[in-house]
């Protein structure tokens, strides 16, 4: 740690954090990139299926839309599925346990590199409230998104890519294409 | 072959459990590592100042593939044994268009949005917020959507079983194409780096 990388870090994040550590650069992306690479391929090994994260939310809000209304969640055709046929907990599921080890992981990974800070990242010419806006709209669409391609980034994109399977390349593509199309629209946020 | 462990029986459904928690740790530090807790570093990618998002991926994707495709070649994986998604062209399609521009404005995609949460983000946690509004909202809409989501199905289909080729052969020009990928990145990093805002 320089003293001229603390000083500026002090400078941003005020006299009360200084006992907090410098955040660390983030890792080169070609060696962060192996280490999920071998994750993934230990995931294909060990389960014979890859990472995934947005089935993780389609149980938790079937399980939330059971407990509100469970006859209306019992007749939705895709509630249904993913709360099966009441043998077990539908939160009982390799997903959802899999995304509860993400929260943990990251929050780890922070700690060691002093990168867990409470904060709203967005870019100087936006209000807090303004970027939150954009967040939960954002979700939203994800969500949707999500649900109509049966995955997201980790499940399509980066497990099927894996696997080389035609849909998930399809998807990958017009994940990008989709993103930067809409980039300038929402550059406010960052700028 | 006795690879995949889970579909020759080592383990049952429970000690699965534990794996995908392991695991799941795994995915979480490394998409941390890589500054994808920060949705500005995230979008960087769309204005072409950081390409991060691209590399840490593409790097991921040719280690698993290669690794999958040498432990297969090697009689240790079985590969058919390992699951393929099946395809749904034009709802996949809809589908990432639609998740690419809720990338964008939201700043996170939902394993990232995880990561920013548990480390502090407030975007991230509003931002699962927003996921679960809208997983609930397709839920709703599924009866309408349901013909859309089921249509153009083409079964657990891979590229080489597309193209006709070898599977070996799509492996070598995916790397291939990252490779190229990789340069051309860090040449377009450098020419809009300094012009950012």
């Amino acid at each position: 740690m320089t003293a001229q990388s603390k000083a500026v870090s002090m400078n941003v994040i005020g006299v009360a954090e200084k006992t907090e550590r410098t955040p660390h650069p983030y890792s080169n992306p070609y060696l962060a990139g192996l280490g999920l690479g071998l994750v993934l391929l230990a995931a294909f090994v060990v389960m014979g299926r890859g990472l995934g994260a947005s089935g993780a939310f389609s149980s938790l809000v079937a399980t939330g839309v059971q407990a509100v209304a469970p006859e209306h969640a019992k007749s939705n055709e895709y509630f249904a599925e993913y709360l099966g046929d009441g043998s077990q907990h539908p939160l009982k599921d390799w997903l959802v346990f899999e995304v509860l080890g993400v929260l943990v992981g990251g929050f780890v990974s922070g700690i060691l590199a002093g990168r867990l800070r409470k904060t709203v990242e967005k870019g100087p010419n936006i209000s807090v409230r303004g970027r939150l806006t954009y967040a939960f709209v954002g979700g939203i669409i994800m969500g949707v998104g999500a649900k109509l391609a049966r995955g997201c980034t980790s499940g399509q994109a980066l497990t099927g890519g894996a696997v080389l399977g035609v849909g998930s390349w399809a998807f990958m593509m017009m994940v990008f294409a989709g993103a930067y199309a809409a980039a300038y629209f929402v550059r406010r946020q960052w700028r | 072959m006795n690879a995949p462990f889970f579909k020759f029986g080592f383990f049952n459904d429970d000690v699965s459990l534990i794996v995908a928690f392991v695991i799941g740790i795994g995915f979480g530090f490394f998409l941390e590592r890589a500054g994808f807790g920060s949705a500005r570093k995230l979008c960087a990618q769309f204005y072409l100042t950081d390409m991060a998002v691209f590399k840490v991926m593409f790097t991921a994707i040719i280690t698993a593939m290669v690794g999958l495709y040498y432990l297969s070649l090697a009689g240790f994986v079985d590969l058919s044994l390992v699951n393929v998604n099946p395809t749904f062209i034009v709802p996949q399609t809809i589908g990432g268009l639609i998740l690419g521009v809720g990338f964008v404005v939201g700043g996170y995609c939902p394993g990232t949005s995880c990561v920013a949460a548990s480390t502090g983000r407030i975007d991230g946690a509003v931002y699962l917020a927003g996921i679960l509004v809208g997983v609930f909202a397709f839920g709703e809409a599924f009866p309408l959507l349901k013909g859309f989501y089921n249509s153009t199905s083409m079964g657990s289909i891979t590229l080489p079983e597309l193209l006709g080729v070898s599977y070996g052969l799509v492996v070598f020009l995916v790397v291939l194409m990252a490779v190229g990928g990789f340069a051309g990145a860090t040449w377009v990093e450098k020419k809009f780096a300094g012009a950012k805002s």
